[in-house]
């Protein structure tokens, strides 16, 4: 069975003109121990999707989701009591910005502790090996001295890690990592990541690792989801991803990696991401998408399974077809306008 | 904990290798604070007064309340006709200037520590019940608040005590009244600006909930803008305090209490002008002592205002 399942999970925020959809009909599944990675620009609700599974929404968004199970338990069901000790313990979630994750007014070492003291019930004493424990196991030099440091004594990544070990205090199954890497230094990047795939492997949790860098998924994720506008685009095994893409912004994405342009201009992909508030009528990537055609501006393609993975397109990148229907598409359009 | 503060000295002082260490925040706090002159002779006021205020029946020459028929409105004792029996001389009634004032050191304290206990308290929980729980429950507190701050702070506290009947219990809740919303405004920003941050939604994460999250994770953190607006609001309690009692609206006579002095003396001012000094230096010298004190501990504070 699988650990997560997320169904047509949405965030609706209400507006004068209909609601906004942030996050929008995404569909995911997880098996335990897997590692997923999940990408995107800036806005196009990775974060807010995690927030949504997790309950933490801000206000006034709303969740709708056909179904949001977790680890054998309907996390729409369950009372926001249950769903506290179950986000605590069994889902624990690490983010971006190190500096502000941890709370300036106490010690790392309080910090910890606490969450131990909580939701594994343990003593002070007990608690306080444990926590030195775990701050040796996220590589943390001279832990029990460490324990009374607080977070603005500490470098980014040291943050970075006691967050790391807070968040497998109490071995969750499912971490959910945003953009774990962002804030750091590249050096301490590679080390915090290789920390994660170390952790994930002992463990046999799931880990979902939300980010902007391809390099990072390329590096640990075995499945990656691609998300545009609050809406999976593409979603496929790691290794075909990043040889075929099928989606155009898959596509467009891996071509402007600084990586993939040594010597030359950089590329980009021209445009902005959709406003919530003008989302284009049909494939809401067609306003930026080289391939665009009549079909895509009106109808919005839906996702559907291909190649082994899914892909939202209606011209997708492996169809053979696919060329001839988009000269025939845009042929049709001049006829109809002449 | 006590064990760690002895040995982290020792091993910071010899060696310069480990000058890196960064200091204890409360040490930190102490060289800011220090070095600042302006708070330390303010600090050193404040206890000067608190110790006056302490013992006042041990240093007090006379009672504050009993009259004497040695004389009436007895000048100073560095003046022609006043004696060292009566060092700040008498009122118009006879009593001791000097055990008045000092006497009147105590209520004044007390008026201050009283209501900034008050408006801290019921402050900071509208404070933070306003900036956590947004919506209608925020629009009502803060508009109640904004009417508060509409009308002035002292006609306020005038119409306040008027419902209430003159006193010094109805001034001090007056004026706790007055200064409650300078308390809800600061708690509240801070409370937004700190639950923005991402170790209040990891709080969440780990399943906090709402009155742990307000108090334990957020509270802590909007405590120093609050510790410097409580100390200058001791200096503004006095001061409105005091203007209510010269207005005959606190403290009744015969209590010792400044402003009441101040407004018992009013008539001599001419003839006799120590009696109308003196409550007023006294006043003067504290909500100075409390300014000074509360904008040096802004200063060491708030991270921005370092040098």
């Amino acid at each position: 069975m699988a650990a997560l399942e997320i169904e047509n999970l949405s965030v609706l925020f209400p507006s004068s003109g209909g609601p906004l959809r942030p996050v929008d009909g995404v569909s995911l599944s997880l098996e335990q121990g897997e590692i997923l990675g999940i990408v995107g620009e800036s806005g196009s609700g990775k974060s807010l999707a995690m927030l949504a599974l997790m309950g933490l929404v801000p206000y006034p968004g709303e969740v709708s989701a056909g179904r949001l199970r977790f680890d054998g338990h309907d996390l729409l069901a369950v009372s926001e009591a249950q769903r506290r000790s179950l986000t605590g313990k069994d889902m624990a979630m690490i983010f971006q910005e190190p500096a502000t994750s941890l709370n300036p007014c106490f010690t790392v070492g309080f910090q910890i502790i606490e969450t131990l003291r909580v939701h594994e019930k343990m003593d002070g004493k007990q608690a306080r090996r444990r926590a030195i424990e775990l701050l040796e196991q996220v590589g943390i030099p001279a832990p029990e001295s460490r324990l009374s440091a607080y977070p603005h004594q500490l470098s980014g990544g040291m943050n970075q890690r006691v967050m790391i070990a807070i968040a497998i205090a109490c071995n969750p199954k499912l971490l959910i990592a945003d953009e774990p890497t962002t804030a750091l230094d590249v050096t301490i990047q590679a080390q915090i990541l290789n920390l994660l795939l170390t952790l994930q492997r002992e463990r046999g949790m799931a880990l979902i690792i939300i980010t902007h860098n391809m390099g990072v998924v390329a590096e640990i994720a075995q499945r990656v989801v691609v998300m545009y506008s609050g809406q999976i685009m593409e979603e496929r095994a790691t290794a075909d991803l990043f040889n075929a893409p099928q989606h155009p912004y898959t596509e467009a994405l891996l071509a402007a990696r600084p990586e993939s342009r040594i010597g030359e201009r950089l590329a980009t992909i021209p445009g902005a991401v959709p406003s919530l508030y003008a989302r284009p009528r049909g494939c809401l990537f067609s306003p930026r998408c080289q391939y665009a055609t009549p079909l895509t501006v009106d109808t919005r393609p839906e996702l559907r399974p291909w190649k082994g993975g899914a892909v939202r397109c209606h011209y997708p990148l492996g169809d053979l077809t696919r060329e001839a229907r988009i000269r025939a598409d845009r042929q049709s359009d001049r006829e109809t306008v002449a | 904990m006590s064990a760690q503060t002895a040995e982290a000295p020792a091993i910071a002082a010899p060696s310069t290798a480990l000058a890196g260490i960064p200091q204890h925040p409360a040490m930190e706090f102490y060289g800011d604070f220090v070095a600042n002159p302006g708070a330390v002779i303010g600090v050193l006021v404040i206890f000067a007064l608190l110790i006056l205020a302490a013992t006042a029946d041990l240093i007090a020459p006379y009672s504050p309340v009993l009259t004497s028929d040695t004389g009436f409105l007895l000048p100073p004792f560095w003046q022609t006709g006043g004696s060292l029996a009566h060092p700040l001389g008498t009122d118009p009634i006879g009593r001791d200037l000097l055990s008045r004032l000092i006497y009147g050191t105590r209520l004044s304290l007390l008026i201050g520590a009283a209501v900034v206990t008050l408006s801290v308290l019921f402050g900071t929980t509208l404070g933070l019940i306003a900036g956590f729980f947004r919506g209608v429950v925020e629009i009502s507190i803060m508009r109640l608040m904004d009417i508060i701050l509409t009308l002035p702070s002292l006609l306020l506290a005038i119409v306040i005590v008027a419902i209430l009947g003159p006193g010094v219990m109805n001034a001090l809740l007056a004026v706790a009244i007055v200064q409650l919303p300078f308390y809800v405004r600061i708690v509240r920003a801070a409370v937004i600006a700190e639950t923005a941050k991402d170790y209040v939604t990891a709080a969440k994460v780990s399943g906090a909930g709402s009155l742990r999250l307000m108090v334990k994770e957020v509270l802590p953190n909007c405590a120093a803008p609050l510790i410097v607006q409580a100390s200058l609001g001791i200096s503004t309690a006095i001061l409105d305090a005091a203007a209510l009692g010269f207005l005959g609206l606190g403290a009744q006579p015969p209590t010792p209490e400044w402003g009441t002095m101040l407004a018992d003396a009013r008539e001599f001012i001419l003839r006799a002008w120590w009696v109308v000094t003196f409550p007023g230096v006294m006043i003067l010298i504290t909500v100075l002592a409390f300014n000074l004190f509360g904008d040096g501990l802004r200063d060491a504070l708030d991270p921005k205002l370092k040098r």
